[in-house]
C-alpha cells in the first residue's frame, strides 16, 4: 500500500465562466479573450484567497492543445503573468489530453511530497472557440493515436470512439442505456443551472428528457451520439492551491478552508491498443483503485463525485469503474436517479463537463475545485446540504488512456 | 448519373457576366458540381470560364467562391473523408477542406474577353435584364463558340426564341431562369422554345437536378411565369400606393402597403421592399420587355421618376440592401422615400402607430412569414388566418383581400394565356422563387 510522506492539502480555489455556444455572452463572430485572459483571471482568482502569494513556491499549468488551438507553447512561462512573485520561480506545463488538469493537479502533489515545494498553484486552461468544431475535432483527435487512427476515423473523432462505446454498451445493457444517457443530459443540465459560472447556466428548455432522447443523424454526426450526449467546446481556466501544512500556514490559509489529499492514484495505457472492453473504462477504474485503496475507504462512502462526462456514455461508464454499480449496472443507478444531486451519490453537481463545460486542459482543475467547495461548503447555490465529508475525482484522457484520481477529505 | 454527353459537356463550361449577382451564384453552383467531378474524375479535365467586364468584380468573386468551397467542404466532409481515403498527405479535416477549395479554383478561368467561352459546351449568360445586351453578347458568342455549344440564358422576361433566332442560335438556346440568390432558391424556371434541340431539353432538366434544382416549365412568353406575376403585382400595388397616398401621406401609404403584403397576407417581405430587393432598374427594364412583347400597358411613371431621382433600390457588394423606396439599416427599413420631398423620412415610432392605427388590428399578431417556415401545423394555421381575415373590417383587412385577389387573378390569367401549364405551376413559382408560404391560387377566401 502506498502512502504520501506527509499530509497535502487543497484549498483556495476558483474558475472561470466556461464560455462557448450556450452562454448569452458568446458571440463566435466577435473578439474574445484568449489564454492570457483565462490564466491570469483563474490564477489571481485563487491568490486573492491567500496572504501572501510569495509563499507559492512553483507554478503548475495542465493544458493540451494550445499549440494548435492558440498557436501558443511554453505556458509554465506564461503562468507568471499571474502574479509579479511567480517569476524566477519553477513552472512547468504539463499534457495528458483532457486528463492535463488531472496531471496537473498529481504533478503539484508530488512536488509538494518532494519537499522542494510547501505550496503550489495548479492551474488548468484551455481555449478552444479559435476555430469551428470541425477543426476542433482535428485538435482533439490528437488526444487519440493520431499517427495510427486519424486517417480511417471519423470527421468527428472522438465522438466517433465514444460512439462505438455507446453502440457496444446499449448492446450489452439494452433498453435502459439510451434512457439513461438522457437522463445523464438532463442531470448535467439541472446541475448547471445552479452554477453561475456554467455554460449551460441560462439553459431554460423544459423538456430536457425529450431533448437528450433525440435519435442520433449518423450522417452528419455519430450513430450512437446525439448532440446533447456531447460536452462542450468551451473556453475556460480553473486554479487552485496544492500544498503542505507549512504552505498553508505560509498562505495564510487555515486548515478548516483547505482539504487534505487523502488519496491519488494515476496511470496510463498503450495509446495505441484499442480498448480491451469499450464498455468498460478499465484505465479510470485501475487510477480510482489506487485512491481509495490510498485513503482506505470504499466509493459509496463517499459524499460526492466528479467524473469525466465527456459523453454521457463515459458518465455512465465512470460510475460503473467507481464501483457505485456492477458492469452494465450504472445504466439502471443513473436511471433511479442516485447520481442527482438528490440521490445516494451525487455527481457532477456543478454540470460536470456537459453542463459546466469542459475546457480541456482545466477539466481536472475545474473538478477539485468543485469537491474543495463542496466539502467546505462554498458550493453556493449547487452546495450539498450537509457538506460531504469526501468525494473523488476521476479526470480521464483520450479514450480512457490517462486516468487520475484523488480522494478527498475534509 | 447525368447523361453522357452532358458528362462530357460539363469539362468546359463558362459563365457570362458571371461577377454579377446572378451570375456569381450561378458560378458557385456550377463551380461546386465541377470540383466534385473533378475530384471523383481525376484522369478528365474540368474547366469553369468565368468572364466579367470588371476585373475587380472577377477577383471578389473567386474570393467569395474560395470562402463557399470551404463551407461546401466543411458541409460535405464525410462525402470527402471517403473520397480521400488513398490520400495519405490528407489526415485532418482541415486538410481535406483546404485542399477542396483548392480544387475548386484549379476549375477557374478568369478573364474579360468572350474568347474565354470558345471552347465551352455549355455556355450561362446572366448579364443586365436588356435585351439589346443579350442580342449582343449571343451574337458574338454565336460567332466565337463551337458550334455544338448550348447556351443558357438567365433571362428573366426576354422570349427565348427570339433571342435565338436574332443571334443564329435556334435550336441552342433556352431559358434558365435562377432565382436570387441562385446558389439558395430551389426554382429555375425552365423555357424551351418550341424548336429546342430535343437533348438539349432533356439535358437542362438533369442539369437542374445535379445544381440541387427543381424545374417549373414556362411557356416562352415575356416576363414567364414570375415576372408575369411579381410585375403585374408590383404595378397593382403601385396602383393602390397612388390611390391611398393623397389620404394618408406618401410614405405612411407605401409602409402601410408594405404591412399588408408582408403581415397580412404573410410573405416574406412587403411589396416595395422585393422592388427594391430587385432593383427598380431591373423592375423597369423588366416592364419595357413585356410591354414591348405583349403589347400590354405596364408602364410604371413613379419607378421612372424613382430612378430617374438616381433612387434604384438593388444590392451593393457583399448583398447589402441599397436605398429604393425603402432606405434600410442592418438589412431592415428604416427610411421611407418620398419623391416629392426627394428626402428619406425615418419609420420611427409615430409613423408606425399612424400605419397601424389606420390598418387596424392582425388576426393574429404572434403569426409571421418567419413563424410559420416550419410549423408543421402551417396549413391549419393559414386557413385559420384567413378566415379571419375574410371577416375583417378594416383597412387593413379589406387591401389584403384585394391584394390576394389581385394575386389570384394575376396567376389564373397566367394560366389562361397557357404562360403556366396550371394554377400548380404557377404557386411552386411563388413558394420556390417568391418563398411564399402558400400559392396564390388557394381556397382560402373561398371557404367556409
Amino acid at each position: 500500500m502506498k502512502t504520501f510522506s506527509r499530509s497535502v492539502y487543497l484549498a483556495a480555489g476558483a474558475y472561470t465562466v466556461s464560455l462557448g455556444p450556450g452562454r448569452r455572452e458568446f458571440n463566435p463572430a466577435a473578439p474574445r479573450p484568449g489564454l492570457g485572459h483565462y490564466i491570469t483571471e483563474a490564477g489571481r482568482a485563487a491568490l486573492a484567497q491567500v496572504d501572501d502569494p510569495a509563499a507559492i513556491d512553483e507554478g503548475v499549468i495542465g493544458n493540451f492543445m494550445a499549440a494548435r488551438f492558440n498557436r501558443q507553447g511554453h505556458l509554465g512561462s506564461l503562468m507568471t503573468i499571474i502574479h509579479p512573485s511567480l517569476e524566477y520561480k519553477p513552472a512547468l506545463r504539463v499534457e495528458g489530453a483532457c486528463a492535463s488538469g488531472g496531471l496537473a493537479l498529481a504533478t503539484g502533489i508530488k512536488s509538494v511530497l518532494s519537499g522542494l515545494a510547501e505550496a503550489v498553484l495548479v492551474l488548468g486552461v484551455e481555449v478552444q472557440n479559435t476555430v469551428k468544431s470541425l477543426y476542433c475535432a482535428d485538435y482533439l483527435a490528437g488526444a487519440g493515436w493520431y499517427e495510427g487512427q486519424r486517417k480511417d476515423g471519423p470527421a468527428f473523432f472522438f465522438p466517433g470512439l465514444f460512439s462505438e462505446r455507446a453502440g457496444a454498451y446499449q448492446a450489452k445493457v439494452g433498453s435502459a442505456a439510451r434512457p439513461a444517457m438522457a437522463r445523464w443530459f438532463e442531470n448535467a443540465i439541472r446541475h448547471a443551472r445552479l452554477n453561475p459560472a456554467a455554460q449551460e447556466f441560462g439553459n431554460g428548455v423544459a423538456d430536457l428528457a425529450a431533448q437528450g432522447l433525440t435519435a442520433p443523424d449518423p450522417r452528419s454526426f455519430c450513430e450512437h451520439l446525439n448532440l446533447y450526449d456531447c460536452s462542450k467546446v468551451s473556453d475556460g481556466a480553473a486554479a487552485i492551491v496544492v500544498a503542505s501544512a507549512e504552505g498553508l500556514a505560509r498562505l495564510g490559509l487555515p486548515r478548516a478552508g483547505a482539504v487534505q489529499v487523502a488519496g491519488l492514484g494515476q496511470c496510463a495505457a498503450d495509446l495505441t491498443a484499442p480498448p480491451p472492453d469499450l464498455t468498460e473504462l478499465t484505465t479510470c477504474r485501475t487510477a480510482i483503485r489506487q485512491a481509495l485503496a490510498m485513503a482506505g475507504v470504499a466509493a459509496d462512502a463517499l459524499g460526492v463525485f466528479e467524473v469525466h462526462d465527456c459523453f454521457t456514455i463515459s458518465g455512465l461508464l465512470s460510475v460503473e469503474a467507481l464501483g457505485l454499480a456492477r458492469p452494465g449496472g450504472g445504466a439502471e443507478l443513473v436511471l433511479a436517479g442516485e447520481t442527482a444531486r438528490t440521490g445516494r451519490f451525487p455527481t457532477n453537481t456543478g454540470g460536470g463537463l456537459i453542463g459546466y463545460g469542459h475546457p480541456t486542459g482545466a477539466s481536472g482543475v475545474r473538478m477539485a475545485v468543485d469537491l474543495w467547495r463542496q466539502l467546505t461548503g462554498r458550493a453556493q447555490g449547487y452546495q450539498l446540504d450537509p457538506a460531504p465529508g469526501q468525494g473523488i475525482l476521476v479526470s480521464m484522457g483520450g479514450n480512457d488512456k490517462t486516468a487520475v484520481s484523488l480522494v478527498l477529505r475534509r | 448519373m447525368a447523361e453522357p454527353d452532358l458528362d462530357r459537356r460539363l469539362r468546359q463550361v463558362a459563365v457570362v457576366g458571371a461577377a454579377g449577382k446572378m451570375g456569381s451564384g450561378i458560378a458557385l453552383l456550377l463551380a461546386r458540381e465541377l470540383a466534385w467531378r473533378a475530384l471523383e474524375q481525376p484522369a478528365e479535365s474540368f474547366i469553369l470560364n468565368l468572364v466579367d467586364l470588371d476585373d475587380a468584380a472577377l477577383q471578389n468573386l473567386v474570393r467569395y467562391l474560395r470562402a463557399q468551397a470551404v463551407k461546401e467542404a466543411e458541409k460535405q466532409i464525410n462525402r470527402l473523408r471517403a473520397l480521400f481515403q488513398d490520400r495519405a498527405d490528407l489526415v485532418d479535416n482541415q486538410d481535406m477542406v483546404q485542399e477542396f477549395g483548392f480544387e475548386l479554383l484549379l476549375r477557374l478561368r478568369t478573364g474579360r474577353t468572350l474568347a474565354l467561352a470558345r471552347d465551352a459546351a455549355l455556355v450561362f449568360e446572366a448579364a443586365f435584364e436588356d435585351e439589346a445586351l443579350k442580342t449582343s453578347l449571343f451574337r458574338e458568342l454565336a460567332g466565337q463558340c463551337r458550334p455544338d455549344a448550348w447556351f443558357f440564358s438567365n433571362t428573366s422576361s426576354i422570349p427565348v426564341q427570339g433571342l435565338a433566332q436574332a443571334c443564329g442560335l435556334q435550336g441552342r438556346l433556352v431559358g434558365f431562369h435562377f432565382y436570387n440568390p441562385p446558389a439558395v432558391q430551389k426554382l429555375v424556371e425552365l423555357i424551351l422554345p418550341e424548336d429546342c434541340d430535343p437533348d438539349l431539353a432533356r439535358s437542362a432538366a438533369e442539369l437542374a437536378r445535379l445544381l440541387g434544382k427543381r424545374t417549373v416549365p414556362s411557356r416562352d412568353v415575356a416576363g414567364f411565369i414570375g415576372n408575369g406575376h411579381f410585375i403585374r403585382e408590383g404595378l397593382h400595388a403601385i396602383r393602390l400606393l397612388e390611390q391611398l397616398a393623397p389620404d394618408h401621406g406618401f410614405v405612411p401609404a407605401l409602409c402601410l402597403l408594405d404591412r399588408v403584403y408582408r403581415d397580412f397576407l404573410l410573405r416574406p417581405m412587403g411589396i416595395f421592399q422585393l422592388m427594391d430587393y430587385v432593383g427598380l432598374d431591373v423592375f423597369q427594364a423588366i416592364t419595357g420587355v413585356m410591354g414591348r412583347h405583349l403589347g400590354e400597358e405596364l408602364d410604371a411613371p413613379l419607378i421612372d421618376r424613382c430612378l430617374a431621382l438616381g433612387i434604384k433600390g438593388g444590392q451593393g457588394p457583399g448583398g447589402v440592401q441599397k436605398p429604393g423606396f425603402l432606405d434600410y439599416r442592418k438589412g431592415r427599413p428604416a427610411a421611407g422615400y418620398d419623391p416629392e420631398r426627394r428626402d428619406y423620412l425615418p419609420l420611427d415610432d409615430g409613423l408606425a402607430r399612424q400605419v397601424e392605427t389606420a390598418l387596424g388590428a392582425l388576426p393574429d399578431p404572434s403569426l409571421s412569414w418567419k413563424s410559420l417556415q416550419q410549423d408543421p401545423a402551417r396549413e391549419a394555421k393559414l386557413t385559420a388566418h384567413f378566415r379571419a381575415l375574410g371577416g375583417l373590417d378594416t383597412l387593413g383587412g379589406t387591401l389584403a383581400r384585394t391584394c390576394l385577389q389581385a394575386s389570384r387573378e394575376i396567376a389564373l390569367g397566367l394560366v389562361q394565356r397557357g404562360v403556366a401549364r396550371t394554377a400548380e405551376d404557377v404557386n411552386d413559382v411563388l413558394k420556390l422563387g417568391f418563398f411564399h408560404l402558400y400559392g396564390a391560387v388557394n381556397d382560402f377566401l373561398e371557404s367556409p
